[in-house]
């Protein structure tokens, strides 16, 4: 047999797990290994211009495509620019394998140059990490990565290669399977508990799915949607759920938590039956927990055993995996429908649609100042719900959220546990390379944009065409807001108002650029920027004081929700002007 | 989440004997903000799996995360919670006294030593090196008894701790039960 290098045995290790997209930036000690890329063409990487931009771009490829995301890149600071992805990717339950470059197996602890001990700072934001210190483990740990990755509950697995392992010469054989004896995913559902939960939803007057990210990993938005036209019960969506159910169904009550609707809150609050599926029950969808949800019985259907009475109490568990226990319970849950029959919920479809109609969604239209949920919803005629939707994080996230009607799973890509500004864009050229056909739109503001903004270069340069929607209301919004409402109107460090020129920014980096200033423009440029080849940058000036609405106040009680600024915060009136501040801080 | 008693919990947990396993189960308790009051590490029978004995303080349903989160681990094994079973647990001790503080401090240390079935494993003009072993609270009053002396170093193992068998009724049992108290 051929010896190989462990640069060459790493892209055979990545053929044999059917990578073909690699997001990377290269470095002293990960030299050879792009250089074998260069002389294999049938890996593609896509080089970013900052390490954080390459994690996130493979996260979104990751979300998009349900396939492990690859990310290559050099020792030290390469390796540490990569740990805010590596947390963001591990919140969010996204697949990965980062490889990381060190410094030669000898010189590690020496303080050698570009030497980090990223084993050591990735190890509470990884699902696992490797340090390879022999060639002969290279194939093995490659392959457990692979496995760790997607397997279970799916998160970034690090696999930090010394260079003299890297030129190190060794035969390669991929071993066939594996012996992970410390981990072993539960996937089947205890039948038992399923059949008690079926029995619960048969007879529950008031019930509610409350579904997230899970169904999405899982791939069971098909069963979902079986479930749900068998019993008639209403969803309601996490942020990282959108998409697993059709976002224009009847059925569908819109996003629940702090920023959820009227609707889903609730009636999240008035169930007699939580059936959550795939949910961790996050602080930003229970709000304060001791009065979340406080009527039910729940069922809690979820692949990782730590999420289950982490932070709520549960009648009947089921770990495993969503879609194997969503299709048993469907059967049983038919079966019982034939005997016995379901439970009429009339009464509660009455309810609910009352509730849709005394707080719908809504915002107040100007015909001059463009508001930013216009935009939002325009973008979503205009396009039909037919692309995949990256954000950042902050108003616009949670706008985009709340007024793009998810249709499809896998179609949105956004920060949700980590709440990591500067993740939309390089996630969209993620999604771009995955489906180069698609239209991939990055929603972001003014200030999350400036976070990674260097990544336009690499649309520019490998004409990836994503089109980014750049809403500018000078603040950082979400920050503004909440000091408008709790910090008495004192806008500390939110004014952002000297941003760059974005349009002639974009030009700069040979990215298409437009910009509205008015609601009459809003259309115009949305159809030219969608409509251009090629990356397309579009501002968006929009109110600069509009706030997201509902909101339910941290700490708050979810049906606590406000509609307004709340009247403590006519701090207002004693806060210097606009005009005045604005001076202040620009002076 | 209901509010349940802090009580005592003595886990064992089996790794995978490999390079760095120890600080990813110390930072996972760091991270969630759990207690350790002792852990103690050593290879097993199978000098490719690590034991672990930790002890932690907690109230049922941070013990039941605790537990869950070790078992996620990928280089965890096994993690059994031995406060639901019947156990046995041990800790040995090195504490070095003063034995000329007082005049009849030599001979004290040396009664000392008797009671607690410790014995001497070093001495000088000045001191003895005593070891004991047993359970924390037996440890505990040893010390206690020997701090009048003046301790002058004092080394803790962590406490070890295994499942007791099936408890069978036998004067075979009797004698075993003997041992334990001593």
């Amino acid at each position: 047999m051929v010896k190989m290098t462990g640069a060459e045995m790493l892209l055979e290790c990545f053929k044999k797990e059917r990578v073909s997209q690699i997001f990377g930036y290269p470095g002293g000690v990960v030299l050879p290994i792009f250089d074998a890329l260069y002389k294999d063409p049938s890996l593609s990487v896509v080089l970013t211009r900052h390490e954080q931009g390459a994690v996130h771009a493979a996260e979104g490829y990751a979300r998009s495509t349900g396939e492990v995301g690859v990310v290559l890149v050099t020792s030290g600071p390469g390796a540490t620019n990569t740990v805010t992805g590596l947390a963001d990717a591990n919140m969010d339950s996204i697949p990965l394998v980062v490889v990381t470059g060190q410094v030669p197996t000898k010189m590690i602890g020496n303080d050698a140059f570009q030497e980090a001990d990223i084993v050591g700072i990735s190890r509470s934001c990884t699902k696992h990490n490797y340090l390879v210190r022999d060639i002969s483990e290279l194939p093995r740990i490659m392959k457990e990565a692979f496995y760790i990755a997607r397997s279970g509950r799916p998160g970034p697995v690090l696999v930090d290669v010394p260079k003299d392992v890297i030129v190190d010469r060794a035969e390669f054989r991929y071993p066939e399977t594996l012996a992970l004896r410390g981990y072993n995913p539960t996937v089947h559902g205890n039948r038992w508990q399923i059949r008690k939960a079926a029995g619960l939803i048969a007879k529950a007057k008031k019930p509610v799915l409350y579904v997230g990210g899970g169904v999405i990993s899982s791939d069971s938005h098909a069963e979902l949607a079986e479930l749900v036209s068998l019993t008639k019960i209403p969803v309601t969506l996490t942020l990282m759920g959108l998409g697993a159910y059709p976002g224009n169904d009847p059925l569908f009550m819109g996003m629940l938590g702090m920023h959820g609707t009227y609707t889903a809150n609730m009636a999240v609050h008035h169930s007699d039956l939580l059936i959550a599926v795939g949910v961790r029950f996050d602080d930003r969808v229970t709000g304060k927990i001791s009065e979340f949800s406080p009527h039910s019985k729940v069922i809690h259907i979820d692949i990782d055993p730590t999420s289950i009475r982490k932070n709520f109490r549960v009648d009947v568990p089921v770990v495993g995996d969503a879609r194997l226990i969503l299709s048993d319970l469907l059967e049983d849950v038919r079966k019982i429908q034939e005997e016995e029959g379901l439970a009429d919920l009339a009464d509660w479809h009455e309810q609910i649609a009352h509730w849709k109609e005394e707080h719908p969604l809504t915002y107040r239209h100007d015909t001059e100042i463009i508001k930013p949920q216009f935009v939002i919803e325009k973008a979503f005629d205009l396009t039909g719900g037919d692309c995949i939707v990256s954000t950042d994080v902050g108003q616009h996230q949670m706008w985009t959220a709340q007024y793009f009607k998810f249709l499809r799973p896998r179609t949105w890509l956004t920060s949700g546990g980590l709440g990591t500004m500067g993740y939309g864009f390089p996630a969209a050229i993620g999604a771009q390379r995955a489906f180069p056909k698609a239209r991939v739109i990055a929603v972001t503001g003014e200030g999350s944009f400036m976070m990674n903004i260097q990544e336009m270069a690499t649309v520019a340069s490998m004409e990836i065409p994503v089109k980014i929607v750049v809403l500018n209301n000078k603040y950082l919004g979400m920050v503004r807001q909440w000091q408008e409402f709790f910090y008495g109107g004192r806008y500390s460090s939110s004014f952002v108002g000297q941003s760059p020129d974005f349009v002639k920014l974009a030009e700069a980096f040979g990215v298409a650029g437009f910009r509205a200033t008015r609601t009459g423009e809003v259309e115009d440029v949305l159809l030219k920027g969608l409509s251009t080849k090629g990356p397309v940058l579009m501002e968006f000036m929009v109110d600069p004081e509009e706030n997201v609405f509902p909101m339910v106040p941290a700490g708050g009680s979810n049906i606590e929700m406000i509609f307004e600024a709340p009247p403590a915060s006519s701090g207002k009136a004693s806060r210097p002007s606009r005009k005045e501040k604005d001076s202040v801080i620009t002076a | 989440m209901s509010l349940s008693p802090q009580k005592r919990h003595y886990i064992q947990v089996l790794v995978e004997n490999r390079f760095g396993v120890l600080s990813r189960v110390a930072g996972l308790f760091s991270a969630r903000g759990y207690n350790i009051e002792s852990l103690s590490v050593g290879a097993g029978q199978d000098p490719s799996v690590a034991q672990m004995t930790i002890v932690t303080v907690g109230d049922d349903h941070v013990v039941e995360q605790i537990t869950k989160q070790l078992n996620k681990l990928v280089d965890t094994i096994k993690v059994v919670d031995l406060s639901t079973t019947p156990f046995v647990s041990r800790e040995t001790i090195l504490v070095k006294v003063n034995t000329t503080t007082r005049p009849e401090d030599r001979q004290e240390a040396f009664r000392i030593a008797e009671i607690f079935r410790a014995s001497i494993v070093d001495s000088s003009p000045s001191t003895y090196t005593l070891m004991a072993t047993g359970e924390e609270e037996k440890i505990e009053a040893m010390i206690a008894l020997l701090r009048p002396l003046g301790i002058k170093e004092l080394v803790r193992s962590g406490t070890i701790a295994i499942a007791r068998e099936e408890v069978r009724i036998s004067s075979r049992g009797s004698r075993h039960e003997n041992e334990i108290t001593a």
